[in-house]
């Protein structure tokens, strides 16, 4: 299935979860904050969250700043 | 006076007054030298999207997490729903509920949006944040974001990476006179002597980025910072003696032969 991952179009594997998501993106849970249309999703929701066709996700992290 | 030995924000404590950004910097390795000559323990940082094609190093694998605080700020947003939404999933990351909060009013000065800024720091005071406002050094404003629950404000010195000094102390020493949480003066530190100036009017802290990661040589001027906040608080501490318009000698008359 499609989603939007930070801007762009993805295709992801139907039912991925947003620890499954990390996990590919190989980037480390404790690092970023992720929101799914709009909605901040708690860390200790990751493994429970199914992601949907069409979602439009949002993985943040820290970056160089004032 | 405001007297003590560290800087104390909220429930934390911290023995450097100085706190420095991490952007604009050539590139991480100084910027991870320059943090180390500052000896500052608080560094502030953005919240962006992560980097999926792993083209770029990532920020985090240089800073040392056992040593420094990070503070999560906002800058970029425009109204308080954003600077809101920024500060939560900040704290999503960091799993710290402190935040700089900025809410800008105007992409060429940078200036905040004060009707903004306090709708947001109400918001997330609320939310149990511990919010430092970055404003302008407007002593009426910065009461009443102490009043909405500040732990901290922070008055511009002149607009972020304009280096103009401090451009109106005298703004700067009405809110020390009157503010019960901590003042850290933040933005507008051009070089050492500015950040002696902020630290002399009384300010528990000063915070800046461009100055040193801007500077010819970023270490160097990162000590330099360090110093100058050091010697601007002693100064403070050991009180500066009042300004006259005509000279008073320093050695007597006394003893002169006839």
């Amino acid at each position: 299935m499609e989603i939007r991952l930070n801007g762009k179009e993805r295709a992801v594997a139907d039912g991925i979860t947003i620890r499954q998501l990390l996990d590919e993106l190989k980037l480390h849970p404790l690092r970023v904050a992720v929101q799914v249309n709009l909605d901040i999703i708690k860390r200790d929701r990751y493994e429970e969250v199914v992601l949907q066709p069409g979602d439009t996700v949002e993985v943040l992290t820290f970056m160089a700043g004032g | 006076m405001r007297g003590g030995e560290t800087l104390k924000i909220a429930d934390k404590e911290f023995r450097s007054r100085l706190i420095v950004g991490t952007g604009k910097y050539p590139d991480y390795p100084t910027m991870q030298k320059a943090l180390e000559a500052s000896g500052v323990e608080m560094v502030t940082v953005a919240v962006r999207r992560v980097n999926l094609d792993r083209t770029q190093e990532s920020l985090l694998d240089y800073i040392d997490l056992k040593r420094y605080t990070l503070l999560p700020n906002t800058a970029g947003c425009y109204s308080a729903d954003e600077a809101v939404k920024y500060a939560r999933l900040a704290r999503e990351v960091g799993l710290s509920n402190m935040v700089k909060l900025e809410v800008i009013g105007d992409q060429r000065t940078l200036f905040p949006d004060n009707e903004e800024l306090l709708k947001a720091t109400k918001v997330l005071v609320k939310d149990g944040f511990i919010v430092l406002p970055y404003t302008n050094d407007d002593p009426v404003f910065a009461k009443k974001l102490e009043d909405a629950g500040a732990a901290a404000v922070m008055p511009l010195g002149a607009p972020i990476g304009s280096g103009l000094g401090i451009r109106n102390p005298h703004n700067i020493a009405i809110i020390l006179e009157s503010a019960k949480v901590p003042v850290i003066v933040d933005a507008g530190v051009g070089t050492a002597s500015d950040a002696a100036i902020a630290m002399e009017l009384g300010s528990d802290g000063v915070l800046m980025n461009t100055a040193i990661a801007g500077a010819k040589d970023p270490v160097k001027m990162a000590e330099a910072m360090r110093k100058a906040v050091e010697a601007g608080r002693l100064a403070y501490l050991a009180g500066r003696i009042p300004k006259k318009s005509y000279a008073s000698a320093s050695t007597t008359m006394e003893g002169m032969i006839e």
